[in-house]
């Protein structure tokens, strides 16, 4: 049997059953809480994880213990060979051009810091300026607003418009030569806004600035291709793409990479030493000090490769349809405001409600067993840009399902009862 | 339902819609602003204190049910009272919220107070409820930053 010529395979999104069958995958949806059955819908704070993952975690450490890049015996060997597997394997599942560019750090957070730390501080002085856009996580601020404090440079702010999306005239207009580097989200945490990240790093690099984006929301959700969006350094977590906590990964372009000084101090990261003068590794080496999270990256590999059995185009597809499902059921609910409706968007929905404060409504909800998230999502920033103190926050993976999202607006309509 | 029910109960429902004291107090000689940096609920506390007395108390801010009620409750417990009875009724509602969810509740004390036993069954939002009581403590202490729940 061979293909028939001339046409392209069509992409369809995933059928119940193949949720099911996902759903299956993750010991953590069978829990029952406060006796009803989990409805997990907290996942931009952290993703569950599938049976690969956890057993990735358990295989490591009850057969292959051993640390990496030092002994010659065996184990240390087979460890090293592990993790620099798992390295070449998420240079392929965000395509960066070398293995060498994908340094482990413990999450975006630490990513971002390096950055800020590293590059910052040898690149970036006083009078120059670093555009961020309203919409960041704090951790995507204060690592910049501390480095300022150090060298003086000042930050910009892009703004967002009504819908919470990204105005490229307004940034294009804070774009100068003092510009060094431009740091936004692919996807916002607190709205689910994905910015125009390649369009952005264009106009950033036409005036020699650099380009961060924040993948933290993005990277388990929607296909992610670093050269393609040409961005300088682009940071993620594990435990936000079905992986562990405490590993997570920067890209850095190895030019870059090569000509930054490291960000810690200690062992894994040198070359030679003495008490004169030490010599440095090379990238990635030079930026991972001490025993990395070896268990971890075993356990991200996993992630990813459980991401791509699945296809992170119909994945995308899935969880578009599941937002514009979500949304239309929310809107449907009395007083209830979504904050943030420009498209496109990842599975994320703010709301407000009438009836009650949303701390009010994540106890309710958490009553009936679902997990939502409620405050200002470590980006008080976006709050106040839509003047509210704290919303409450819907957040997708690819297995939840309508009939959770049902469920949900149950909830909501409780919430109403409760409160008038 | 049941310790959801015993959260959120009437009186709490009616103190949130309604609440009592609220607004700014023009002739307050103590202010003090008090913040949840956790979930972003802020309040500002007026009194009116002649020698030992709190003549008047009032607040504003936005929060949550539990914060905005307990605030309520609070202003109307200790209106025309002394400094010395607001000390001992902090000392009650604290010692009720940081118990165990089972432990008895002196109602004879506490009064309406008491119905905030229920947030010891949701530890997330034990803070909701005792943040104007740390407001308070601040402003009779004459502290000038804002104090928060962290």
């Amino acid at each position: 049997m061979s293909e028939p010529t001339g046409s392209l395979p069509v992409l369809t999104s995933l059928d119940p059953c193949e949720v099911e069958r996902i759903r299956r995958d993750f010991p953590m949806l069978r829990e029952r809480i406060r006796d009803k059955p989990l409805v997990y819908l907290d996942n931009a704070a952290t993703t569950q994880k599938p049976l690969t993952v956890i057993y990735a975690l358990q295989r490591y450490y009850t057969g292959e213990n051993a640390s990496v890049h030092r002994g010659v015996h065996f184990l240390s060997q087979q460890a090293t060979v592990a993790f620099e597997r798992s390295r070449a394997r998420l240079c392929r599942f965000i395509n960066a051009a070398d293995p060498a560019e994908i340094v482990f750090v413990r999450g975006t957070t630490e990513a971002i810091n390096l950055v800020a730390q590293s590059y910052g501080r040898a690149h970036i002085g006083s009078g120059d300026e670093i555009i961020l856009s309203h919409l960041e996580h704090h951790a995507n601020i204060v690592p910049w607003q501390m480095l300022c404090e150090q060298t003086g440079a000042r930050i910009r702010v892009a703004p967002v418009d009504d819908q919470g999306m990204f105005i490229m005239k307004a940034y294009e207009r804070l774009l100068n030569e003092r510009t060094r580097l431009v740091a936004v989200s692919h996807a916002s945490n607190a709205l689910g806004t994905v910015l125009p990240v390649k369009q952005i790093a264009v106009r950033a690099h036409r005036w020699g600035a650099r380009v961060l984006v924040d993948g933290a929301q993005a990277v388990s959700h929607i296909p992610v291709d670093v050269q393609d969006m040409d961005c300088d350094f682009y940071a993620f977590s594990g435990h936000k793409m079905f992986g562990p906590t405490g590993i997570g990964v920067l890209y850095g372009r190895r030019l870059l990479l090569e000509t930054m000084p490291p960000y810690q101090g200690g062992g894994e990261m040198i070359r030679s030493v003495t008490f004169e003068r030490t010599t440095y590794a090379e990238p990635p080496h030079k930026f991972e000090a001490g025993t990395p999270n070896i268990a971890g990256a075993m356990a991200m590999e996993a992630a990813v490769d459980y991401i791509d059995a699945i296809g992170r185009s119909r994945l995308a597809m899935y969880e578009n349809q599941l937002l514009v499902y979500a949304t239309q059921t929310l809107e449907r609910i009395d007083g209830v405001r979504l904050i943030g409706t420009g498209t496109p968007k990842v599975g994320v929905i703010s709301f407000v409600m009438d009836a009650a404060h949303p701390h009010d409504i994540g106890t309710i909800l958490d009553s009936e067993g679902i997990a939502i998230r409620t405050g200002h999502h470590c980006a008080q920033p976006v709050m106040q840009r839509f003047g509210v103190p704290a919303t409450a926050r819907v957040s997708l993976a690819v297995y939840n399902t309508r009939e959770e999202i049902d469920t949900l607006a149950t909830g909501l309509r409780k919430v109403i009862e409760v409160f008038t | 339902m049941t310790e959801l029910r015993k959260l959120y109960q009437q009186i709490m429902l009616d103190h949130n819609k309604q609440p009592r004291n609220y607004g700014r107090l023009e002739n307050a000689n103590r202010d003090q602003e008090g913040h949840n940096p956790l979930c972003g609920d802020r309040l500002h506390l007026y009194l009116h204190v002649d020698g030992e007395r709190i003549l008047d108390i009032r607040f504003e801010g936005s929060g949550c049910a539990i914060s905005r009620a307990s605030a309520s409750l609070m202003t109307a417990a200790l209106k025309g009272g002394t400094i010395a009875d607001a000390e001992a009724y902090f000392a009650d509602f604290h010692a009720m919220t940081t118990s165990s969810p089972d432990a008895p509740v002196d109602t004879d004390r506490l009064g309406k107070l008491a119905i905030f036993a229920g947030v010891r069954e949701f530890p997330m939002r034990i803070k909701c409820a005792t943040l104007p009581w740390h407001t308070l403590r601040a402003a009779l202490k004459g502290t000038d930053t804002t104090v928060t729940t962290e």
